[in-house]
């Protein structure tokens, strides 16, 4: 044994080699394969990549004498970059592994392809995941960040026409300091957070309102009115958000029935103020059942004797709401309350299905009235091309939303079980 | 109201309650709020079905109650537009993200809830930080990226994003769960002569049903309400999904295409929400798993 660990030095060159003079012929051949793909495939790409990154290409869009179209796509390079750092930042664990591999004795036991596979099995029944995460999660968002510091919007700084330029944070100062800008993300930004607020206390209290007359001592048939109720969270969201732009529209039913009781037709979704209010109202209608089926089971989590003893106290119905149930509801729920914020702050499916952000603002660039940060981004992405603005406000919504996720995500279950921190 | 200290006279007292006006009355309040509140919800359900029996095509001409009732848009749904197409598309689309996501995830949940390796807690972390990056905030990113490796506009493209982006999120559910079910069962089955892989198949599987049909459940109709990434993926006419196909229908500028809108709307809210009513006990148990267990 100590005869083959002199070997092992070998390794620091040769990926691989020590563990197939031990006998290990699956793990050194597989270590030797990611060393030949890497010299082979591996370095030209990397090189490729990391020049890329850093120039972000270097030859301007032109026709060559044989008038064949010459350029360096600069998204291409920098996505190219990324993934080549992604990849490297793997190839050197697998070879620190190697070499700390190549020193260990080998296994003592005999040991059958099942043990083998057996004992790794937690690395092989993770990696599709953690591969999935890297290249499909990781990888945007890194990309997605590193936008926020270049240039990348239409007109002028489009590929494959034109190049792209690492500027930095000017981004950032111009969002902040140029008043177009500023005035467009206050708004939006107020907006967002009021309506997030908004949205997620009806819904929760229009929710706890129906659990707890459903389920109160004097009504009868208790599952037709819990089923009534609950109808609205299996409608698919989509559908019925679409049916509610229809309700609301200035020739919809509900103008019609205004207009039958003699009253002027609304805008209710062309109105800058109306059409929040609606927003809101609509939402209460998609989002209380869902807290409706929630508190169901919490309500009849608390304990009883909490209301007998107040009863004893002599304490009237509505100080029990406010001093037994509201109180434990609360503190149940928080997690999901404060998810549910973080859900409604980023809502974007209802504003782009009932009002795509409209009525227009003319006071905002690429902004409607209702139009919330994600809606925002969603338009300067696909309809503007504005990619770094897109990118400097996803950061901000990132900053802003994390620590209230992260928070309530230390409050969960599956987090407190795990001493993490 | 009462200041009697025994608890049998206190029902006493509770079941005269009941004749007095006092309580007659509060009852017919319960009862309006109800009934108004059940007009409320179902008023657009009864709209957009009554829309969808109309015979014009606008929603100017149409009514709630349509004096002839006809089922013409149904028809014209299968005959004249794309409808069939969107509907296998979003089947497929559905059906493989649920089994994709389904795997990916319960894999990962159940490694990082048996096993204890090095390395695991920094990518637990890592995995809570990704999850807290909103996925469709990438958008150009995952547009450029399904470019590069060919995967634009196809149904595979977006499947493998749906997948990916759910992970982190699913993981921690899905973890809290398998992390309930006790360790000692496990040792048993190692016991026997069980590898990792038949300990997870017998005997995590089956305890796990419920969240396990949970996950599935919301992979599988996660695609049905999803706009924004198909629209930015899929590109062709065939490659289209129902919600793409939906949306286009009442956003189109032409006003002719409500009551088909409506028809469309009601065959694909039909099978859903039959799936909610079966699947209730799981959806409430998977909804709440994520509040504080008293």
């Amino acid at each position: 044994m100590e005869d083959k660990k002199k070997y092992a030095w070998l390794s620091y060159i040769i990926m691989g080699s020590a563990q197939i003079m031990k006998g290990e012929y699956i793990k050194g051949i597989f270590l030797l394969l990611v060393e030949i793909l890497t010299i082979v495939f591996g370095i030209p790409y990397f090189a490729h990549g990391l020049w890329g990154i850093w120039t972000l290409g270097v030859t301007k869009f032109h026709f060559n004498e044989q008038g064949v179209a010459v350029f360096d796509h600069s998204i291409f390079l920098m996505l190219q970059g990324i993934i080549s750092i992604l990849l490297i930042l793997i190839i050197i664990g697998i070879y620190v592994y190697n070499v700390r591999d190549a020193y260990k004795a080998k296994e003592e036991k005999k040991t059958t392809l099942r043990d083998k596979i057996d004992r790794n099995f937690h690395w092989i029944f993770i990696t599709p995941g953690l591969l999935s995460l890297v290249f499909l999660i990781l990888l945007p968002i890194v990309f997605t960040i590193l936008i926020a510091f270049t240039d990348y919007s239409a007109p002028y700084h489009l590929p494959p026409r034109n190049l792209v330029r690492w500027v930095g944070l000017q981004n950032f100062k111009e969002i902040f300091g140029l008043k177009i800008w500023n005035k467009t993300l206050s708004g939006v930004f107020i907006w967002t957070v009021t309506w997030a607020v908004l949205a997620t206390v009806t819904s929760f209290f229009v929710g706890l309102m129906w659990a707890l007359i459903v389920n109160s001592s004097g009504v009868k048939i208790k599952k037709l009115w819990r089923t009534i109720f609950i109808i609205p969270y299996a409608v698919p969201g989509l559908i019925s958000m679409l049916i509610m732009r229809l309700i609301f529209s200035g020739q919809g039913p509900i103008n019609d029935f205004i207009e039958h009781i003699g009253l002027q037709r609304l805008g209710w979704l062309t109105d800058p103020h109306l059409a929040k209010f609606t927003l809101v109202l609509i939402n209460m209608w998609l989002g209380a059942p869902y807290f409706m089926a929630l508190m169901t089971s919490i309500l009849t989590n608390i304990p009883k004797d909490l209301y007998e003893s107040s009863d004893i106290d002599g304490a009237t119905a509505f100080q029990k709401l406010r001093h037994i149930t509201i109180p434990m509801v609360l503190y149940s729920t928080m997690p999901l309350l404060i998810s549910s914020f973080a859900y409604n702050f980023n809502n974007f499916m209802l504003i782009y299905a009932v009002t795509g952000g409209g009525p227009v603002n003319p006071n905002y660039r690429y902004a409607g009235h209702t139009d919330l940060l994600i809606s925002w981004i969603y338009k300067m992405t696909l309809n503007q091309q504005q990619y770094h603005m897109a990118s400097v406000v996803t950061i901000m919504i990132f900053l802003i939303i994390a620590p209230i996720v992260a928070f309530s995500f230390t409050r969960s279950k599956s987090f407190r079980e795990e001493d993490l921190i | 109201m009462s200041t009697n200290t025994s608890t049998s006279e206190i029902k006493l007292v509770k079941k005269k309650k009941k004749l007095t006006p006092k309580t007659i009355a509060l009852r017919a309040l319960v009862y309006t709020f109800l009934i108004t509140n059940t007009i409320f919800i179902l008023f657009p359900v009864l709209w957009i079905i009554g829309s969808s029996l109309n015979p014009g095509n606008s929603l100017y001409s149409s009514t709630m109650f349509p004096k002839n009732p006809t089922f013409i848009h149904y028809k014209e749904l299968f005959t004249k537009t794309d409808y069939p197409i969107w509907y296998k598309n979003t089947l497929k689309i559905a059906f493989l993200n649920m089994i994709f996501s389904t795997i990916l995830t319960t894999f990962n949940a159940y490694v990082f809830s048996r096993f204890r390796f090095k390395g695991r807690k920094p990518l637990l972390v890592t995995i809570l930080v990704l999850q807290v990056f909103p996925s469709f905030l990438t958008l150009t990113a995952v547009y450029v990226l399904l470019m590069n490796l060919g995967l634009y506009n196809t149904h595979i493209g977006l499947v493998l994003f749906y997948a990916g982006a759910q992970i982190p999120g699913n993981t921690w559910l899905i973890k809290g769960y398998f992390d309930q079910i006790p360790k000692s069962l496990d040792e048993a089955a190692r016991v026997d002569g069980a590898t990792n892989f038949t300990t997870f198949t017998r005997i995590i599987m089956p305890l796990a049903v419920p969240i396990i049909v949970f996950l599935a459940l919301t992979s599988f109709i996660g695609p049905w309400m999803d706009f924004i990434f198909q629209s930015l993926i899929l590109s062709s006419a065939e490659k289209k999904t129902l919600a793409m196909g939906l949306m286009e229908m009442v956003t189109g500028q032409s006003n002719t295409k409500f009551t088909l809108f409506a028809a469309g709307a009601i065959l694909v809210a039909i099978p859903i929400t039959i799936l909610y009513a079966f699947l209730q006990k799981y959806i409430v148990e998977g909804l709440s798993s994520g509040a504080v267990k008293s």
